[in-house]
């Protein structure tokens, strides 16, 4: 039993788990922002944010996603560290085998969005629990007017520059992620392999696609 | 045809190894590839240097006891194939060919394009086999194997240990061996008996030789020789959660 | 030395083996940890041997000289295995194998043996399937099976076209698993160099580290040979590079009588050779022929095209086409022996008849098999074969009909053991190819593995018992006695002169002079002129190799060069023996072929009078003639014919 967290399989069962367990969180993330372009009331998606901040059950899903991340994140660096100690000399004709292309590159993909990340919870997260955010009053309670802060970041270009270059980065990560996160699992055989693979190129386009498309049409309104 | 060659040559494991390039002319396209270095030994030995080792035996592919990293590919610039194989007539004339050995920490260099790879020997050691003693076998017909599995447990018994699924993996992982170890006898009913204890086994030990973990690239699977699949890590990841959980 | 004895036990045919096992001496479980095996090699063989013996309480030390025990050539087997399981209902027996393999043989083999052989094939299959072996299977979940050359009944069973392999991998984690255990020590990369006698009994060897190039010294109660054959002393055959035969050399030095080396197989369904620079000859399943048509244009002219490359196989139509195995041997067709069919390419060959740009190829043609199963059916049977034919040559087998020819494949003669495997020096035993024993002058195809398993998992184990019997009271030997000190030094001795020579000839230039020597004379067809000449030849190239091969590196370090030219001394002393005992047998018979010993038809002409015997030589010294010692084979139960397979 104690090998599920320890052995490399173990511990690649934990990453995958974690990065699942992401992937849906993105999709519900995703959901909520796209309410701003879909209501011209920001206040709809103030309010869904201000009740996601305030649900106890949320709350405890919010520690639940902080651990998920940081799992994620931990075990990612202690299987990438044992990858670079089970190679101490590197090949110096770099590797030509024909491979899935972006699971080469996880790691980079992964601290690109894990800087991203760092500032997405600085810029919202963060000044929204210490109280620096804009509020708004409605029926005599005070939201927080994340819809007005995000309506005004993305008229600013090098923030909308960033904010979809981060999102590519994270679609490459995802498009190998979501699918190998599968073959972890032991999911891989000829049925369902295309299925998972056509399904990791959907959830990727729809992911990095929504994202995107929000500051694009904020920005070009 | 003429080439340039550009070749690992290390004297020993705690020796810095370096690359010397090499001059190599009319060479038959028909030959092998280990026929195009046998003939710049003779020429080396000619000229009283030492000639280049490598590990070679069968020279058809099955063994298992060749293997070099050509140009960026274990077993060069085909597929299905291990470096016996490979015919010249894959290069162009002029081109410059580099040659590296298998480079991971369980496979130490004992010399130039020579490696150690004994870790794959401990590896069926520790449990890569069924338990059972010669003569205590009953008649072969009286567990009918249904001809799915037999086929599938063929395809993973097909390996021949030559590592280039190590040596292709950019962690240096030795789950493509492992699982399909693993799958070639699970997937039969007399080795199935002791999966769970198998599995548990081998994954140990894997971990402990330092291998390095799978990241699904799927390198292993296109520069194996036998062309053994992904599919067979995957199994092998069910089989390790059935004897965990 | 006094007559050869053969111990073969007494009574009917099919009871000796039974009766031999119910009478023999065996020893109690808390003896055998008290006595140590050396096994020598591990392909099928010595791997059974090992892991059965460590099974049953013996402490075995394992030595190969490959980097790992699962690379031994048995590996590159392809075909199949025999047995006589009659599972195809078609009328097979463990008398039908035995008879088979007899006249496969060309009635030169021990009968005794080679019935416990087909009485123990059925016991090696359940073995294998037990141990995880991926047999082919029917849709019902049965054993499937296919039919090989010299046999009527489907008999062959096989997992694609790597039988060796997969067998050799049972065989290996069987080993490991003894490995883990405790009851295996094992030396890869460790090459047998001399063995060690004390009082006339075999006690141990003396190794050589291939890595550190240090020679260690090894002891044990008693020895056992599985060193495999000789046909790397041509240079170019289907062996692995490595494989060679100079353990086997350094028992006949010792003592070890060294039967019918004169009989080497050469196998009908090899890529031919593509120039100067080949290192090895790639062989293909003679399973092939199951589904292949051989033949060779009829019209000289058309074979002249093809050589110059103006013309294809595919482009001679149907009546210009010899289809000569099925022309000269209707009943059997493309399925007659190896032996026969070779030669039977041979001679369209040296008729001009010949189609690669040498001559030197027939063609292998799929086109009806393909046209009647299907492309499906052929790729599924021999799907690797035809892609490794590609690979290649760069031709495309299910277009184009392959181009075959034959090449040096096995050795029938090895070491004279009797019936329990024992050498004539005691202790020493030798198991799978490196005896002589059971295939006579001819193998028949999927033979080898079979006899190679029967030897090490069920025959060596028992019948090596009733020589350690006697030796429970023999504590474990310590090697600093003066015979290992010897030994050692013999050894040291040997490679210091070959590194002492420092002269212009690599070793590789001279054993491809040797090969050519060997393959012009002691080859497919060998007469009395050209075995004199071999033998003349022979001893010149020898003191060349003395005055004038070139080794670099060093003594005591890893120097692959040093190993090729030890290997290569030995050899140039076994090409004489071999031309010696071909000039010998003044007949033909199986592999061998003497040409002026032939029908009116061309077919091989046995002299059954005069050689129903085992030649097994004498090693006398150096510079001196071996001697011929005669296990006259007594047919009892089988009445010795003329071949045919028409």
């Amino acid at each position: 039993m104690s090998g599920i967290f320890t052995s490399s399989i173990g511990k690649k069962l934990m990453m995958s788990l974690a990065g699942i367990f992401l992937i849906t969180f993105l999709l519900v993330h995703l959901g909520i922002n796209l309410l701003i372009i879909i209501f011209d009331d920001p206040m709809v998606f103030n309010k869904v944010a201000h009740f996601m901040g305030k649900n106890i059950l949320i709350k405890i899903f919010e520690i639940v996603l902080f651990g998920g991340i940081l799992l994620h994140v931990i075990y990612a660096l202690i299987l990438q560290i044992q990858n670079w100690i089970a190679r101490p000399r590197r090949y110096s004709k770099s590797n030509y085998s024909n491979t899935s292309f972006f699971s080469k590159f996880m790691i980079h993909t992964a601290i690109i969005t894990l800087v991203f990340l760092g500032i997405h919870m600085a810029d919202f997260y963060i000044k929204a629990k210490l109280g620096h955010a804009l509020e708004i009053e409605v029926d005599g309670v005070f939201y927080h007017d994340f819809a007005t802060e995000m309506l005004d970041k993305f008229k600013i270009l090098p923030f909308v520059i960033f904010y979809i270059a981060a999102f590519i980065f994270l679609g490459f990560h995802l498009i190998h992620g979501f699918q190998s996160a599968f073959k972890t699992l032991g999911l891989d055989n000829k049925k369902y392999t295309p299925i998972i693979q056509a399904l990791a190129t959907l959830y990727t386009v729809v992911i990095v696609g929504g994202f995107t498309i929000i500051p694009l049409l904020i920005y070009f309104k | 045809m003429n080439l340039k060659l550009k070749i690992w040559r290390q004297r020993d494991p705690n020796t810095r190894g370096k690359f010397v390039n090499y001059k190599l002319n009319d060479i038959s396209p028909e030959s092998s590839f280990l026929e195009m270095i046998d003939v710049l030994n003779e020429e080396l030995i000619t000229k009283n240097e030492e000639p280049i080792v490598f590990d070679d035996d069968c020279r058809e592919g099955i063994c298992g006891a060749c293997g070099m990293y050509i140009n960026g590919r274990p077993h060069g610039p085909d597929s299905l194939i291990t470096v016996c194989q490979l015919h010249m007539r894959k290069f162009k004339d002029g081109d410059t060919i580099v040659i590296e050995p298998w480079r991971a920490r369980a496979f130490p260099v004992i010399r130039d394009l020579m490696v150690d790879r004994s870790a794959f020997d401990t590896l069926i050691q520790e449990a890569g086999f069924v338990s059972v003693n010669t003569g205590s076998a009953p008649d072969a017909n009286s567990i009918p194997v249904a001809k799915k599995y037999a086929d599938l447990s063929m395809d993973a018994a097909s390996c021949i240990g030559c590592g280039a699924c190590v040596a292709a993996c950019k962690n240096a992982s030795a789950m493509l061996f492992v699982g399909a170890k693993v799958s070639h006898l699970t997937l039969l009913p007399q080795g199935n008996v002791e999966a769970e204890d198998r599995v548990l086994k081998m994954v140990a030990k894997m971990d402990e030789l330092g291998f390095g973990n799978c990241t699904n690239t799927g390198a292993c699977e296109a520069e194996c020789p036998k062309g053994i699949t992904l599919t067979n890590i995957a199994r092998l990841n069910r089989e390790y959660y059935k004897a965990t959980v | 030395m006094a007559k050869l004895q053969s111990r073969t036990p007494d009574g009917p045919l099919a009871d000796k083996w039974s009766s031999y096992k119910s009478n023999q001496n065996l020893v109690n479980p808390a003896n055998k940890r008290k006595l140590d095996v050396i096994v020598v090699g591990t392909g099928l063989a010595g791997a059974s041997a090992a892991a059965s013996l460590a099974e049953m309480g013996f402490k075995v030390k394992s030595f190969c000289y490959q980097d790992s025990p699962r690379r031994a050539h048995s590996i590159a087997a392809q075909g199949g295995i025999n047995a006589a399981k009659n599972y195809q209902n078609d009328g097979d027996s463990i008398y039908r194998l035995f008879f088979d393999t007899i006249k496969g043989g060309d009635y030169r083999s021990r009968e005794a043996n080679v019935y416990r052989l087909a009485e123990v094939s059925n016991q090696i299959i359940d073995q294998c399937v037990a141990q995880g072996v991926p047999f082919a299977r029917e849709y019902g979940g049965t054993l499937d099976n296919r039919s090989f050359g010299g046999a009527l009944v489907s008999r062959t069973f096989y997992a694609r076209g790597q039988t060796g392999q997969q067998l050799l991998l049972g065989a290996y984690q069987s080993l490991s698993r003894q490995i883990k255990k405790g009851n295996v020590e094992m030396y890869p990369r460790m090459e047998m160099y001399n063995l060690v006698v004390v009082d006339g009994i075999a006690r141990g060897i003396i190794g050589r580290d291939v890595i550190t190039g240090k020679l260690e010294r090894f002891s044990a109660h008693a020895v056992v040979l599985a060193s495999g054959g000789y046909g790397n002393v041509f240079f170019l055959s289907t062996m692995a590079m490595g494989a060679n035969a100079s353990a086997a050399w350094q028992c006949y030095k010792k003592g070890a009588l060294f039967g019918n080396p004169c009989y080497v197989q050469i196998h009908p369904t090899c890529i031919p050779v593509h120039g100067d620079a080949q290192s090895k000859l790639t062989l293909m399943s003679e399973s092939l022929r199951n589904d292949g048509r051989i033949w060779v244009p009829k019209n000289k002219e058309d074979a002249v095209k093809v050589q110059k490359g103006e013309m294809r196989g595919k482009d001679i139509p149907e009546e210009d086409r010899d289809y000569y195995l099925e022309r000269r041997y209707p009943a059997f067709g493309n399925l007659v022996p190896r032996d026969v069919a070779s030669r039977a390419a041979k001679e369209r060959c040296d008729a001009g008849h010949g189609v690669n740009s040498s001559g030197l190829a027939v063609f292998l043609d799929f086109q009806d098999a393909i046209q009647r199963l299907g492309r499906d059916v052929i790729e599924a049977k021999y799907g690797n074969l035809f892609q490794m034919y590609e690979k290649i040559t760069d031709d495309n087998p299910y277009e184009l009909p392959m181009m075959i020819y034959p090449a040096i494949h096995y050795s029938m003669g090895g070491i004279w053991v009797d019936y329990e495997l024992q050498t004539t020096i005691p202790g020493l035993f030798a198991t799978g190819e490196s005896n002589f024993s059971d295939h006579g002058a001819n193998r028949l195809g999927a033979s080898a593995l079979m006899q190679g398993l029967a030897d090490g998992y069920f025959v060596l184990p028992y019948t090596i018992q009733n020589f350690l019997a006697g030796e429970i009271n023999t504590p474990r030997f310590n090697t600093d006695s003066p015979e290992f000190e010897a030994a050692e030094t013999e050894v040291n001795d040997q490679l210091e002169k070959l590194m002492a020579v420092k002269g212009n000839h690599s070793v590789d230039t001279l054993h491809k002079r040797l090969g050519k020597i060997m393959w012009d004379h002691v080859g497919m067809a060998r007469n009395d002129e050209g075995l004199k000449n071999a033998q003349e030849e022979i001893r010149d190239l020898k003191e060349e190799f003395w005055n004038n091969v070139k080794i670099p590196g060093e003594l005591n370090d890893l120097n692959p060069e040093l190993q090729k030219a030890s290997r290569l001394a030995d050899y140039l002393e076994l090409g004489e023996l071999m031309a010696i005992d071909a000039l010998n047998r003044t007949e033909s018979c199986g592999g061998h072929f003497r040409e002026e010993y032939q029908t009116g038809e061309g077919e091989a002409l046995r002299n059954d009078k005069d050689f129903t015997y085992v030649a097994a030589w004498e090693y006398a010294g150096d510079d001196k003639d071996p001697k011929l010692h005669k296990e006259v084979l007594d047919f009892k139960f089988i009445e010795v014919k003329q071949r045919n397979y028409k």
